[in-house]
């Protein structure tokens, strides 16, 4: 049944993808919005990342430059094959330049390799793989947000020095959750903490009392969370319900979008150490830029992927004007070349690995009571220096970097 | 501690019985869809969407009318089951002549349309919902730690289970919904209204669908996709029971609960595909399915 409601919407995507491109000019740039329109990623990147493409056309002021910016949506339902059967459809047929956002990392990295055979662009903002700027890195890829290793060097970096010494992982079982786990296990063992025992669960899962219980029987002061979206909300209102944290045992959310904690609320959420690169309440600019945002998107807050995906739609246009060419690796290129300045992630500049450096932040969930209201939920923790946010440029093993 | 395959003892116990707990939701959903499809011979696809709306229900009660868990475990199966009798009067009444194939995609369409129609609304990271006051916390049974509210769950769905198929097996009432599926045209002729049997019949398989809804809001997330992602588990449940088998749907919701909870323990990368083998099994060995007459 899933498999022919997932091919019905893919060729109404296609149908509808097709028409609206019928007519080619060379003149237009088009910006591929790739994500997950109605799954479970849906609410943290999902329309509202094509609401920050938006705008950041609109602020980057195409329309007044002369510069014609068209952009396409689409939806990857998670899957790979689906995400590349589109990529080669958007680069082959549609004409699209480059493709933005693009969750769930088994389809980054298959999306990645149909841009590099095409020679096109591709800006990641909510996968997380860190391959991507690994092994797999290419020269025409750019990884904006965040990383599986950012997340991993801030909050399990934060819960292993307050004590957090013995873990054990729920990782969901994809190239995601695989990375995320990686990459936390080497700061665990790194700060001389231990490694207790793991379970991998199918990506998507609803239940998760049976690996609950068998993280509690492990004994281990932390349960990672090496998963994402409704699988950390199901995981952590669950461990409430089989009393982990009442005995003893903590949550280490590895990835929790702003959207998760919203969704759980409050009273479940509470406490929870996480790491983010951006938060609406963050200073006055992060705050009327989110405003924007929330009247455009039925009222809630930007994810920290959202914002990515303004900002790096933000930096691509300003390239290509700089370029006077939206050829793929030639943009890529100068992106790197530029430094970044917008106003939500302040100034950065892109690595030759295609790493995108801006500082990260460890956020604590506010309890109940110390929030004023919807979307008021994290106070500032820590925050990791750009210098020291992301993988030291020699760690990663990317064949661009010589 | 003596150990099974390497798991210790206590540790499997505990297993077992979330087993039969994720077991309890796939009893109470195949049992509504093996009561539609003994008696109306259509296979129910907006089963799942009828599920999620039995949360949304309860999400709705509690937020707008301030009314608990209690009052929608009562309230939201009337709601949805009146909203599928709506569906029954409409629509499915007009495909009994027709082949199997349109109910079902009918129904599927349906399932479509409202999950989109809830998606579109409240998103897909879904709503929360709170464990009721009174079945909060939970016991420490020696090997595991069991939460009350699960074994309510338990216990609830067995209580409702077994209250259905005795109505439908042992009672007057039963008799004439068995007999009506026979032979419509002769239970009429003892002056009985088949329609309106039929089109309550429909309105309690969907109420039952809305009972696991709400059962299981304090569970999971309140989510528009909450019964996509099970109805296609129920439905091979119902499979390998064997279509329109009352009890064969009840026993096998928790036989396969249990199985693919041990199969969490043991290699929990399967755990979401061990019922479909299980399925293709059966299908292969006795394709009328465990309990199937046909």
């Amino acid at each position: 049944m899933r498999f022919q409601k997932r091919t019905l919407m893919a060729a109404a995507v296609a149908l509808a993808a097709g028409t609206a491109q019928a007519q080619v000019s060379d003149g237009v740039v088009r910006i591929g919005v790739m994500n997950d329109q109605s799954g479970t990623y849906a609410d943290l990147a999902g329309p509202g990342s094509v609401v920050a493409a938006r705008m950041a056309v609109e602020d980057f002021g195409a329309a007044k430059k002369g510069m014609k910016v068209e952009i396409l949506v689409a939806d990857h339902q998670n899957k790979p094959d689906i995400g590349s059967n589109i990529a080669r459809q958007w680069y082959d047929v549609d004409k699209v330049d480059v493709i933005v956002d693009v969750p769930t990392s088994s389809v980054v990295l298959a999306v990645n390799e149909v841009t590099r055979q095409k020679n096109k662009a591709l800006i990641v903002s909510t996968g997380a793989t860190s391959d991507l700027t690994g092994k797999a890195c290419s020269p025409n890829a750019i990884h904006w947000t965040y990383d599986t290793w950012s997340l991993a060097n801030g909050t399990a970096n934060a819960v292993v020095k307050t004590g957090g010494n013995t873990w054990f992982f729920l990782t969901a079982d994809y190239a995601f959750g695989h990375a995320l786990e990686r990459d936390t296990e080497a700061v665990v063992l790194k700060n001389g903490g231990k490694v207790l025992g793991k379970v991998r669960h199918p990506f998507p899962s609803s239940d998760f009392s049976s690996f609950l219980l068998q993280a509690q029987a492990s004994k281990a002061k932390v349960i990672g969370l090496a998963n994402a979206g409704a699988d950390t909300t199901n995981a952590i209102k669950q461990g409430a319900e089989f009393g982990i944290t009442s005995g003893g045992q903590q949550f280490a959310g590895l990835l929790v979008f702003l959207t998760d904690v919203h969704a759980l609320g409050l009273d479940k959420a509470q406490g929870l150490l996480l790491t983010e690169a951006f938060y609406w309440d963050l200073n006055d600019q992060t705050r009327a830029w989110s405003k924007r945002f929330a009247q455009g998107h039925k009222g809630a807050m930007p994810t920290m992927v959202q914002a990515g995906v303004y900002s790096a739609v933000l930096h691509y246009l300003k390239s290509v004007e700089a370029l006077k060419s939206d050829d793929g690796p030639k943009v890529i290129a100068k992106m790197k070349e530029m430094p970044t300045d917008d106003p939500i992630f302040g100034k950065g500049m892109v690595r030759q690995d295609g790493r995108k450096i801006h500082p990260m932040y460890l956020f604590e969930v506010k309890k109940p009571s110390e929030s004023k209201g919807a979307w008021d939920y994290y106070k500032v923790r820590a925050t990791v220096p750009a210098d020291q946010a992301f993988r030291p440029l020699k760690d990663g093993n990317c064949p661009l970097v010589k | 501690m003596s150990e099974i395959f390497g798991i210790p003892t206590q540790a499997l116990f505990g297993q077992l019985l979330i087993g039969l707990i994720n077991g309890s939701f796939y009893a109470l959903l195949s049992l509504g869809l093996a009561v539609i499809f003994g008696m109306l011979n259509i296979i129910n696809f907006a089963h799942g969407a009828q599920y999620m709306m039995g949360a949304f229900c309860a999400y709705f009660l509690l937020s707008k009318l301030g009314l608990g868990y209690w009052w929608a475990l009562l309230l939201a199966p009337v709601i949805v089951g009146a909203t599928g009798i709506v569906i029954e009067r409409l629509m499915l009444a007009r495909l009994y002549q027709l082949d199997h194939l349109y109910g079902l995609l009918l129904t599927f369409g349906l399932a479509l349309v409202i999950q989109g129609l809830f998606r579109n609304e409240f998103g897909s990271s879904g709503l929360p919902y709170n464990i009721p006051k009174g079945l909060e916390g939970g016991r420490n049974l020696g090997f595991m730690f069991l939460p009350n509210y699960r074994a309510w769950v338990v216990v609830a769905s067995l209580v409702v289970c077994l209250a259905t198929w005795f109505v439908i097996e042992k009672t007057r009432l039963g008799a004439y919904l068995r007999a009506a599926t026979e032979n419509p045209a002769l239970v009429q002729a003892f002056g009985i209204n088949v329609p309106r049997m039929i089109t309550l019949t429909y309105g309690f398989g969907v109420g039952l669908a809305a009972l696991a809804g709400v059962m299981a809001a304090p569970i999971y997330q309140v989510n528009p996709l909450m019964g996509a992602d099970l109805i296609i588990v129920v439905f091979a449940v119902v499979v390998i029971g064997g279509m329109g088998s009352i009890m064969g749907s009840i026993v096998t919701g928790f036989a396969l609960g249990v199985i693919e909870g041990l199969t969490k323990v043991f290699y929990p990368e399967a755990s979401n595909t061990v019922i479909f083998i299980i399925m293709a099994i059966v299908l292969l060995v006795r394709p009328q399915g465990l309990f199937g007459q046909r």
